[in-house]
């Protein structure tokens, strides 16, 4: 994973709450089986509609998305910040997210930035208003800078943060812990059930 | 000792490093489950690396989501899903992980394969790269559904770095009337709560209303607890769970030892959750989605909602979304909206008792002219089951088709979709835009009302016709 330290420029939007991971990637482009390539399907069946503004040209090349309430809710599927990543996105703001699409983006380096909704709403409105406009997210100084000087505080759990800012694997970091998850498993697994000889 | 909740119990029993300075825990994971569609890419993973998985005899892989429910001998004609597939059965080959490949006759709904194997077990830690997973939880396990990098995460560790979640206890009390299943009872709570108002929570449904429902039932609302934002639901383990599991193929050997252990883990007396909220199922009719998320949903017997009838500016622009996608003006009655499809599947809604109670309304009876309907079950051993009782007979005379597992059309990663505009009456999980189908609309029902509907040709009040309704059943 790339380390992430700061990312500054125009934002998109996209003025929705409880955004399902079905429109983010629809079904039918789950079929693949390698991790790159799915940006091109980024809200596939949303193209055409009159709300729709990530695909303009205004807002091509936009790191940032700022988004409603609630955003990837529906699906587990990790094709949904894969489709955005892919796409260019590098952060997303919103009021809130489901919870698994909040953890399946902090494992691949897209944070995910909770500001309240009055903060979200004054990011969106020069979005809207003023396409390119700079804005900053700042994950060293843990602040998102509005394009007319507003600064907004934000939180992050810490270990992701640390994560995040030195690009670091999960995994790597918990087979750091073998000597701990082997005791477990000598001492404290529960016994059973095992899956082997049931299949056929 | 400070009283604790069943969460508390599940979770402590499985931290291999406890919290430290506010960051997550290491949860060991007792079973993972996995399927052909998030799985290729953690698999691929391991291999860039070098690493193995470190339990394959604490994972068991299915296929389910993109496979076919008819025609099965002739393979998998859909070059990617065939791909997919093959992918899944060379790295369950690679690493030695059991699969359950298109032909076992144990395929299926993994969330359907977990529990009748007996698998699933009081006190455990589920996982799935699956939203559904939550399913589990009706034995008393703790389960949650992950993305891919998780998948890849629990393949080589067998543990995952979780925050701890809020605890809340959803307490449905009541006696469920006539026709009013376990479905209605959790579309009914996630009308009240919303989609979004379990977010961060681990949930724990309780009252007397849950307390009598069977398995399938426990199932069927544990299941949609991601359809209202939470982390995972649970229901305490009782005498229903002890005699559902056991003589199943995964079984404790010494079954009352364990019984005994079980006993142990429903919560405290004196416990206290960081949330509550009350249900009354006594006043519940069944359910119907209007719109295009589950929270967007009334009783059979009321009225699609209208623009005028929303909060706020927010509410009304998504009410006039969801009105438009649906194809509804606002304030036509519920029982007037005609249908063209049926579908009774899914991880939902296709347990052998999901099937009984849609062939108890649609005995002797004939599917409405126009209307394509199909019953999917969650598995080929359900599938067997209703062979064996004849329920299949009973479909296929009505003029239902019977058809092979899957997830089939909840989610129609394979042929069975809808087309633009068609509007369907489906016992599984989600109304979103263009789940079951691009353009296709979709209304949430439980098996007894989505077989009325295939009846009569319309959304209908199951109540309203005479036949074999179980009080609080599927």
């Amino acid at each position: 994973m790339e380390p992430f330290r700061r990312v500054s420029g125009p934002a998109a939007h996209l003025d929705r709450s409880d955004v399902d991971t079905d429109q983010i990637i629809p079904k039918q482009f789950l079929k693949r089986i390698e991790r790159t390539g799915f940006g091109e399907f980024l809200f596939h069946d949303w193209r055409d509609e009159d709300f729709y503004t990530l695909h303009d040209p205004e807002y091509r090349g936009a790191e940032i998305l700022i988004t409603g309430h609630n955003f990837g809710c529906g699906s587990s599927r990790e094709h949904a910040p894969w489709a955005l990543e892919d796409h260019g996105f590098r952060v997303i703001v919103a009021p809130s997210f489901a919870d698994i699409f909040h953890t399946n983006c902090t494992k691949i380096g897209l944070l995910p930035v909770v500001l309240p909704e009055a903060q979200v709403r004054h990011l969106r409105n020069h979005a809207q208003d003023s396409p390119g406009a700079e804005v900053v997210v700042d994950l060293e100084e843990l602040v998102v800078v509005a394009p007319d000087g507003e600064v907004f505080a934000f939180e992050v759990e810490r270990t992701v943060r640390e994560r995040l800012l030195n690009g670091w694997d999960d995994i790597s970091i918990t087979l750091n812990e073998e000597e701990l998850i082997r005791r477990y498993e000598a001492t404290r697994e529960r016994h059973g059930p095992s899956t082997l000889g049931f299949a056929s | 000792m400070r009283a604790r909740t069943l969460f508390d119990k599940v979770w402590a029993a499985h931290e291999v490093r406890g919290r430290s300075g506010g960051g997550p825990a290491t949860l060991y994971i007792d079973l993972h489950l996995v399927h052909e569609v998030t799985s290729a890419q953690a698999f691929e993973g391991l291999r860039l690396a070098g690493r193995t998985v470190r339990r394959p005899d604490r994972t068991l892989a299915t296929v389910d989501h993109n496979v076919p429910t008819s025609g099965r001998d002739e393979g998998i004609a859909d070059a990617l899903s065939a791909q997919q597939v093959a992918a899944l059965e060379r790295n369950c080959e690679q690493f030695g992980v059991p699969l359950f490949s298109l032909r076992s006759p144990r395929q299926g709904v993994v969330h359907v394969i977990g529990p009748e194997l007996g698998l699933t077990q009081p006190g455990m830690t589920v996982v799935c790269g699956d939203s559904h997973t939550s399913t589990h939880g009706a034995f008393g396990a703790l389960a949650f559904g992950i993305g891919t990098s998780e998948v890849e995460h629990v393949l080589v560790t067998q543990t995952l770095p979780q925050r701890r979640p809020k605890t809340l206890r959803i307490t449905i009390d009541g006696r469920p009337g006539l026709g009013v299943t376990a479905k209605d009872l959790i579309l009914g709570t996630i009308g009240q709560m919303g989609v979004s108002g379990g977010i961060g929570h681990a949930i724990e449904y309780a009252g007397s209303a849950v307390r009598d429902l069977s398995m399938e039932g426990r199932m069927t609302i544990c299941n949609m607890t991601i359809e209202g934002g939470g982390r995972a639901g649970m229901v305490a383990p009782d005498d229903t769970t002890f005699a559902y599991l056991e003589g199943r193929a995964a079984a404790p050997e010494r079954f009352d030892e364990a019984v005994a252990a079980w006993r142990e883990l429903p919560s405290d007396e004196g416990a206290v959750f960081d949330r509550e909220i009350a249900v009354d199922a006594a006043a519940l009719a069944p359910q119907v989605t209007w719109g295009t998320n589950p929270g967007m949903v009334v009783p059979v017997t009321g009225r699609v909602p209208t623009i005028d009838d929303a909060a706020d500016d927010a509410e009304r622009e998504a009410t006039r979304r969801a009105l438009e996608y649906m194809g509804l003006n606002g304030g036509e009655a519920i029982e007037d909206i005609p249908v063209d499809a049926v579908f009774l599947g899914s991880c939902t809604n296709a347990r052998i008792e999901d099937l009984r109670a849609a062939a108890g309304v649609v005995e002797g009876r004939s599917v409405a002219a126009g209307v394509r309907a199909m019953v999917v079950p969650g598995s080929m051993l359900v599938k067997a089951q209703a062979e064996e009782e004849g329920l299949d007979e009973v479909f296929r005379n009505a003029g239902l088709e019977w058809r092979d597992a899957g997830c089939s059309m909840c989610l129609a990663m394979n042929d069975d979709v809808l087309r633009p505009g068609e509007r369907c009456a489906s016992t599984s999980n989600r109304n979103f835009e263009g789940r079951q189908g691009r353009g296709g609309r979709t209304h949430l029902v439980s098996p007894p009302m989505a077989a009325a509907a295939a009846i009569t040709g319309h959304l209908v009040d199951v109540r309203s016709l005479d036949g074999d309704l179980v009080a609080g059943g599927a």
